[in-house]
């Protein structure tokens, strides 16, 4: 299955840079808010660079070879405008930084709020849980990284070709002729620069992967310290993880190598600009087509051309990875929710006892084969009713089209008559509430979790809620009562607790239709008498469908639907099904010689 | 702990800080050949209007060889300090992981999982990231004794304004890095509530969605979020404050260099050489002055890292062992005796445990959750010692056992399955010398081969990290078979079968009772904590643990008749069930009557 869902995660990998931009700019508009004035100041933030080589040479050649020996006043009001010049530049420098950060930040703010509300969206978020990891990455570190490419390499990226191209353009002014001999010079490193930078994309890409493989070794001895131990395998488990560590340290060394090297041919590609520009610039300054001070001039704007050459290349690598973060979330934000809320239009159901219908459904995962086959029930008011099957029979499946986390592939659920697809989700949430397995609890307070549902419910009324269950004693036993926080996922309760918790925040919803996933792990067994107390107030005057794994609750049950291989192959109350020779008598059987082999 | 590095590492890093020095001199070297060859050769050309082959010769091999120095330079620094930083981190990571496997499993209890794992991967990496910029560092270092020594050479002057501006471009860098430090560390830490907050709410979807309460998580993510962007802009702005500043200044320089430069040549005390030496050095030396900064901004970073890597290296403890070995092929015999054991002091878990299981039994160990039964299941395979009294296998203590003697008798599944990154096969021999028969075998008890035979690779199919590709269930069947492929003479059941359905558990319990018997006959003692009916009715006998001590001993039956609080205890547990099937069965009869 989990397959089948990755495939379906729009990942935009086909989607090229502009596409990209496209995208992001609709999904987050505060990008180009202003463009025009940033792009301004950008441009007179990399205009003021060009002053100190401008001042160079007007200091050579007019302030010292002037005629009549250096000329003191004309270099300080030279100097004076410059220094003005500089310091415009910086404040244009402040100002754009400024508002690129606030900018992109917004921006990236709205886009990360955006997925995170999308991707609860997704079936897939409820139905593989191994994806979770990847789609929490998609509101966190790919954000992140192409917010810290904005911060960084952006900025460098924009200013480097400013700086390049006006560099480029004032040396054409000074002299055409050794403008092209330091063109000349750097297409070598330009003609490499695609290679060099995909070779360098490729050598990080390697070593990203290694530290993936090294972090899940150094995770085995303390995630798995236990059987690290207790089968005596730490010597085996030393070596892969020292394996991992060298392999990690030889890719990440060859990368850096691969680094030094690119940088250092920037170097070399400036060291031969600054001696062609000095040979051909003597060659023509005996000529008098060049003067000493735009000689000079020159080397300054060598420099200026050459240091971002010599930074493009890591800020090439940065942005690939920005933009392929960048692309991974718009890519998530595109994909198709599978359950859509038909919203304002949608109908809103009067509260009551409800009739649920499931008419002819079948149900597929994406490119997989049928899980549930021509389900036809039809369950009525106030009944209870418990759905069994082994592991695999499509039971956990039908009551996550009941509650409409997914959608049939053919067919309808209604309610009431309704197909669920078009009463707007407001009301269905109000009228169907679904206990799963696990009930998770958020790190916070018992009260806040268990009025999850509804936050407007007063304290009074959670205790009346708990009274109401025959909680009252549980909820006085804890020391904080209402107040006492639950831990990380609400481990400072046991399992059973944790269950007690999800039933009263069912019983605040007190939902029409109540889907009960019951849980398979073990409890204590005084909790778990405090749990079937409370499921047996829970449901009584309520519709109720149980998941069932226990024979006690199939055996409570008003009517008994049994699953196998996705079809309803019996159903009815527990006494006819029992000796009727079917698939459940079979599972009667092994629950019982389970029950009975004491 | 830069010391440390250089005692590490001697050879490399002489080797990059060379490499640094040859890089900070020939830079300067640079700005020096300019205003040499400004007043021997390309003036003298200029005024002559004729050059020299040798004039040319002089200028393309001076530049081109200051250049070529230079990246060698480049490269052999930027290589020492990858060879250095990497070999450093490699060798921290062998030495706290190696901790990690020695250190007893108490003091992995007093330590996050999340911490240990950033101990050993992110806290090694800080550490050692201050290495990276050390030979720049030095070689900025020196290329600044070498810039003032040119400068002064120069002329006086002109090296007063160097004077002035190098310092106030480094203080300003220092005040920067001070100022930068705290802001980023805040977005660092929002960063973590950001995706504290996505982790939780992704994690609960189920809730979410079924609630319909998609709306309010939203804003809930909102809140760190936008304090991530303040922060993150905060950080820009400080930036953007600091950041031309450090630029400018150097271009200030070059203009006062020019001006005072302008003074000196009327002046007659420096020629127009000097002037554009020093100018083109601080166009040269801005850049190198930052990256200086940059490793004084990464040092408090680093020390943290040492910090707390540290912290795991000296960390004291460890098992010892003793000599003593197995040499029965039988069922191994257990005795406690008198154990004491606390996690906390004076807070006993186990307090006084005493029983014997003789050789072939299957004893299953029945109590209310915290009676430490879990406790007891680490003190069997020596996981943790007790404080007090023994626990002795085949009447040997376990502390004499010589070291991977006891992993060859004893074998114990928890019931969180733990996997290794590995395939099924690799999760089941972990390296031992199995055939595949025997695997099967195994898995076949565990109820494991048919989800194994259909799946794309069979034994060799990889189970991702940490199994994440199973079920709970599946991977709790992987576990068991681990245990049964070693035919244990002792196996230890923590609640092994907790996540598989109940009619699979009743199979597995099935299946275990009859190889057990079946193994010329009861080749392995089994301890089992029970938590469900069907698995006490697996055993011969019964321990019921409470408080800290064996309450009771002897068989289901026997406790039922002795012990109330036992009665109590499963009684309550499937009082429920017999309840509902007698009504059941009334309304049966009433209905055959």
């Amino acid at each position: 299955m989990s397959a089948a869902e990755a495939s379906r995660l729009d990942h935009g990998d086909n989607a090229g840079g502009l596409q990209t931009l496209k995208d992001g700019l609709k999904v987050s508009p505060e990008l180009a808010r202003g463009w025009w004035l940033t792009g301004l100041l950008a441009l007179t933030m990399t205009g003021g660079r060009i002053v100190v080589p401008i001042a160079v040479q007007q200091t050579i050649d007019k302030g010292l070879s002037g005629a009549g020996g250096p000329d003191m006043s004309y270099v300080a009001w030279m100097c004076l405008i410059c220094a003005l010049g500089v310091i415009l530049t910086a404040g244009a420098s402040y100002l754009t930084t400024v508002r690129l950060a606030v900018n992109s930040e917004h921006g990236l703010a709205t886009m990360r709020i955006k997925a995170f509300r999308h991707v609860h969206d997704l079936p897939v978020l409820t139905q593989s849980t191994e994806r979770r990891g990847a789609l929490v990455s998609r509101v966190t570190s790919d954000v992140d990284t192409v917010s810290q490419f904005l911060q960084f390499g952006g900025f460098i990226f924009l200013v480097s070709i400013g700086q390049m191209v006006l560099a480029t353009v004032v040396m054409f002014f000074y002299s055409w002729q050794l403008a092209l001999v330091v063109l000349a010079c750097f297409i070598p490193l330009f003609a490499s620069l695609k290679y060099l930078q995909r070779a360098m994309s490729k050598a990080y890409g390697v070593v990203r992967a290694k530290v993936g493989e090294m972090l899940s070794a150094i995770a085995e001895p303390v995630v798995g310290a236990q059987v690290v131990r207790s089968y005596a395998i730490e010597q085996r488990t030393q070596d892969r993880i020292d394996a991992s560590i060298e392999d990690y340290r030889h890719t990440a060394t060859r990368a850096q190598a691969l680094t030094g090297v690119t940088f250092s041919i920037g170097g070399l590609a400036a060291g031969l600009a600054n001696a062609g520009v000095l040979t051909v610039g003597v060659l023509l300054g005996i000529d008098k087509q060049a003067t000493l001070g735009e000689l000079l001039a020159f080397m300054f704007l060598v420099a200026l051309f050459s240091d971002p050459v010599q930074i493009a290349t890591q800020v090439l690598t940065d942005a690939q990875s920005a933009f392929a973060g960048w692309r991974r979330v718009l890519g998530v934000i595109a994909t198709p929710a599978d359950v859509a809320d038909p919203g304002e239009d949608g109908v809103k159901q009067a509260r009551g006892p409800v009739t649920v219908e499931f008419d002819d459904v079948d149900f597929a995962y994406p490119e997989g084969e049928l899980v549930l086959r021509d389900v036809d029930v039809r369950i009525e008011p106030h009944r209870r009713v418990a759905v069994v099957g082994e592991t695999g029979s499509g039971k956990t499946t039908f009551a996550k089209l009941l509650t409409r986390l997914m959608d049939p592939t053919s067919g309808a659920v209604r309610l009431d008559g309704v197909d669920a697809r078009e009463i707007s989700f407001e009301s269905l949430r109000e009228r169907v509430v679904m206990v799963p397995q696990d009930g998770y609890l958020f790190d916070a307070s018992l009260a806040e979790n268990v009025r999850f549902g509804r936050p407007e419910v007063t304290d009074a009324e959670l205790v009346t809620a708990f009274e109401s269950l025959g909680l009252t004693d549980w909820l006085e036993s804890l020391p904080d009562g209402l107040q006492s926080p639950v831990g990380q996922r609400g481990e400072s309760l046991s399992a059973g607790e944790r269950q007690l918790v999800a039933l009263v925040r069912a019983n605040i919803a007190d939902p029409d239709l109540l889907v009960l996933d019951e849980a398979t792990s073990a409890v204590d067994p005084g909790t778990e008498v405090r749990v079937n107390a409370a499921l047996e107030r829970l449901m009584s005057g309520r519709t109720s469908v149980t998941i069932a794994h226990r024979l006690s609750t199939a055996e409570a049950a008003d009517e008994v639907l049994v699953f196998d291989e996705g079809e309803i192959v019996e159903r009815g109350p527990h006494a006819e099904l029992v000796n009727a020779g079917g698939v459940y008598t079979r599972l009667h059987d092994s629950w019982i010689a389970q029950r009975s082999a004491l | 702990m830069l010391r440390v590095a250089i005692w590490e590492e001697p050879g490399v890093f002489a080797l990059s800080v060379l490499a640094a020095m040859l890089y900070g001199a020939m830079t300067v070297a640079g700005g020096w050949a300019l205003g040499w060859s400004t007043d021997h050769l390309i003036r003298p050309s200029f005024e002559r209007g004729d050059t020299t082959g040798g004039t040319i010769a002089a200028l393309i091999s001076l530049f081109m060889g200051i250049a070529i120095l230079n990246a060698i330079g480049v490269v052999g620094r930027r290589l020492g300090a990858g060879v250095m930083q990497f070999r450093l981190q490699a060798t921290y990571r062998r030495r706290v992981t190696r901790q990690y496997l020695k250190l007893p499993l108490e003091w992995h209890h007093q330590h996050s999982t999340g911490m240990l794992l950033s101990n050993a991967n992110a806290d090694v990496e800080s550490t050692w990231f201050v290495i990276a910029p050390l030979p720049m560092a030095i070689g900025v270092i020196a290329m600044l004794v070498f810039a003032t020594i040119a400068m002064f050479a120069a002329d006086v002057w002109l090296a007063l304004v160097g004077c002035l501006v190098f310092p106030l471009v480094f203080v300003a860098n220092v005040i920067f890095q001070r100022y930068l430090q705290p802001l980023a560390t805040r977005a660092q830490q929002l960063r973590a509530d950001v995706s504290e907050v996505a982790h939780e709410s992704f994690d609960g979807a189920l809730v979410v969605k079924t609630l319909g309460r998609e709306a309010a998580e939203t804003e809930r993510f909102r809140t760190p979020t936008y304090a991530l962007r303040d922060a993150n802009i905060a950080v820009n702005k400080a930036r953007g404050m600091f950041d031309p500043v450090i630029d400018g200044l150097p271009r200030l320089g070059v203009l006062a260099v020019l001006l005072v430069g302008v003074g000196r040549v009327r002046s007659g005390g420096a020629d127009a050489g000097d002037v554009v030496q020093v100018a083109f050095l601080f166009t040269l030396i801005g850049f190198p002055i930052r990256a200086l900064g940059w490793v004084l901004g990464e040092l408090p970073r680093s020390v943290v890292g040492w910090d707390r890597v540290q912290r795991v290296l000296t960390a004291e403890g460890g098992t010892e062992y003793g000599e003593a070995r197995l040499t029965s092929t039988k069922a191994a015999r257990l005795q406690v005796a008198g154990v004491r054991f606390g996690y906390l002091p004076e807070r006993d878990v186990l307090a006084g445990v005493d029983f014997t299981i003789e050789p072939g039994r299957t004893v299953a160990v029945v109590g209310p959750t915290g009676a430490g039964k879990s406790t007891m299941t680490t003190l069997l395979t020596r996981l943790v010692d007790p404080e007090q009294g023994a626990v002795k296998i085949d009447g040997i203590d376990l502390r004499d056992l010589a070291r991977d003697e006891l992993a060859g008798s004893v074998a114990l599944v928890a019931q969180t399955a733990f996997l290794f990154d590995d395939t099924i096969r690799g999760n089941i021999t972990l390296g031992g010398d199995y055939s595949d028969d025997d695997v099967w075998d195994a898995l076949r008890i565990a109820q494991g081969d048919g989800f194994v035979k259909a799946l794309g690779d069979g034994l060799d199919t990889k189970v991702g990290e940490r199994g994440t590709t199973l079920s709970g269930g599946q991977r709790q069947r992987i576990a068991l078979a681990r245990a049964l492929v070693r035919r244990p003479r002792l196996l230890i059941l923590d609640d092994a079968t907790s996540a598989v359905d109940p009619q699979v558990e009743a199979r597995i319990l099935a299946g275990l009772r009859s190889a057990v018997q079946e193994d010329s006959g009861a080749a392995t003692t089994v301890l089992v904590i029970a938590y469900r009916k069907a698995t006490i009715s697996l055993a011969d006998e019964v321990l019921f643990l409470d408080e800290g001590r064996i309450q009771a001993h002897g068989t289901h039956t026997e406790l039922q008749a002795s012990t109330a609080a036992y009665r109590d205890l499963v009684d309550a547990y499937e009082k429920d069930a017999e309840r509902r099937q007698e009504e059941a069965e009334l309304d049966e009869e009433e209905v055959s009557a």
